[in-house]
């Protein structure tokens, strides 16, 4: 199954998000002063938005940073983004921003922590991908 | 007199620091300082008067409930402006934090004044007249008021205050946002809308930061207290929804509205309470917000469900492009 790779802010909205997919997951570190991560298997990335007036800044840097490896990216298959609709059409525009910059489908969005609803679409559209991307690999072997 | 007059000087010097922008205890702090600023705006910059033909379009009764709705924001966000700020200050931990809630005082000052610049484009005095009267005899509007500036007041742990002022910002404006969400999706005084977005926005920030200190705080806590703060905001929220709804009806069951602005309530209590760390508690066939307000409030919320409800066929594994940090500014 994917790995889950996700940043969370000092609010901790996403971590909260996360936490409740029950999957194996790892953080990007918060601070740049600590050392970035490195991922060598298949993985999904989970980001919050904070977008400005015209959608500048969206993606945080600490994910930049994550995504400036070409390894990592290479390993990326999808990303799913944190927002408020209240931001109108800004809302979860770090997905949109990442789906567009690294050819890879932008998955889905939540609110702030994610209702149970969300949590049940990731947890099985996540699976249901992982199962046909084993089977194209199947064949393809 | 002179004497006395010396001692509180001394004492104000003494006490009162001098603000360092370059020592951040909290990130936080001078993220959300930032956002506020690139996010500001006033009233001006919205070209209202374009709205005067389709405000004579609407009829007398739709006026009315335009006008009565925006009082009752007007008054929320003097509360907010004179009383919710300025108290939340005072339990401020950080220098940076009571910058950010003088700033959050202010819009809230500018978003009372924006409902006035509203109502001169597009009223009669004696229409804005009547709807104040409105208003001020409202017992569900009164009593939305008095609850909240009554946790202000009397509140003995600074935790509460947030909630309350949480509450205020991400749940009880929403009966009156509503409006002209749904007036919008018809079309209808779209300019007022686009100002009303922006004061949507600007709470979405407000309830965000306020609720991530309250969290900060709640995190400290012992679990006895804990439990207590749990209890008291749900407690909280209860009474000022039962209230709510009355308020609702008051305003909207002359149009049939009531039921589709409920979703929406319930919707939005979700979210308060999220900003606050906690689980969602009106379940979500009962928040199932109308798509055409939920589009009229953000076009891209329909996105939801794109990829995973699709037959994933377009799926793709990443293919490694090169990036650099200053590409990533669109």
């Amino acid at each position: 199954m994917y790995k889950v790779v996700y940043f969370s802010s000092l609010s901790g909205n996403t971590h909260r998000f996360v936490e409740k997919l029950k999957m194996p997951a790892v953080r990007i570190p918060l601070s740049p002063k600590d050392q970035m991560i490195e991922i060598n298997e298949p993985f999904v990335l989970v980001v919050p938005t904070y977008a400005g007036d015209d959608g500048s800044g969206a993606v945080p840097k600490q994910v930049i940073h994550f995504l400036n490896n070409k390894n990592n990216r290479s390993h990326m298959c999808g990303v799913i983004a944190g927002g408020n609709t209240n931001f109108g059409k800004y809302y979860g525009y770090a997905g949109n921003v990442i789906s567009r910059k690294c050819h890879v489908p932008a998955l889905c969005k939540f609110e702030l922590t994610g209702t149970p609803t969300d949590v049940k679409r990731v947890q099985e559209g996540l699976q249901k991908l992982w199962t046909q991307q084993q089977q194209k690999e199947k064949m393809l072997a | 007199m002179s004497a006395e007059l010396k001692t509180v000087d001394t004492l104000l010097v003494s006490r009162v620091q001098a603000i360092n922008w370059n020592r951040i205890e909290d990130d936080k702090d001078l993220e959300v300082w930032n956002r506020l600023i690139a996010n500001f705006w006033v009233p001006e910059k919205v070209p209202l008067s374009n709205d005067v033909q389709s405000w004579n379009s609407l009829t007398a009764q739709e006026q009315e409930l335009v006008i009565r709705t925006f009082t009752g924001l007007t008054l929320l966000d003097t509360i907010q402006n004179t009383v919710g700020a300025p108290k939340l200050m005072e339990d401020a931990v950080t220098p940076h934090e009571e910058a950010v809630l003088s700033n959050i005082s202010f819009m809230e000052a500018v978003h009372a004044r924006s409902y006035s610049s509203i109502f001169s484009t597009l009223c009669s005095t004696k229409a804005i007249d009547e709807a104040f009267d409105w208003s001020e005899n409202n017992k569900y509007l009164q009593k939305k008021a008095t609850l909240i500036l009554a946790e202000y007041d009397t509140a003995d742990n600074p935790m509460k205050k947030k909630v309350a002022s949480v509450f205020l910002e991400s749940f009880l404006f929403y009966s009156g946002f509503y409006l002209p969400m749904y007036l919008s999706s018809r079309a209808k005084l779209t300019n007022t809308a686009d100002l009303i977005r922006l004061i949507i926005r600007d709470e979405a920030v407000h309830g965000y930061y306020i609720g991530y200190k309250f969290q900060k705080a709640y995190e400290e806590a012992t679990p006895m207290e804990q439990m207590e703060i749990k209890e008291y905001t749900i407690s909280l929220l209860l009474e000022l929804y039962d209230n709510e709804v009355k308020y609702t009806e008051s305003l909207y069951d002359g149009v049939g509205l009531t039921e589709d602005v409920k979703k929406f309530l319930h919707y939005n209590a979700n979210k308060a309470l999220m900003n606050l760390g906690f689980d969602p508690m009106f379940p979500e066939e009962t928040a199932a917000v109308n798509p055409a307000i939920l589009s009229a409030l953000s076009p891209n919320a329909d996105e939801n469900h794109d990829f995973f409800s699709g037959s994933g066929s377009s799926y793709v594994i990443g293919t490694a492009v090169e990036t650099e940090d200053d590409d990533w500014d669109f």
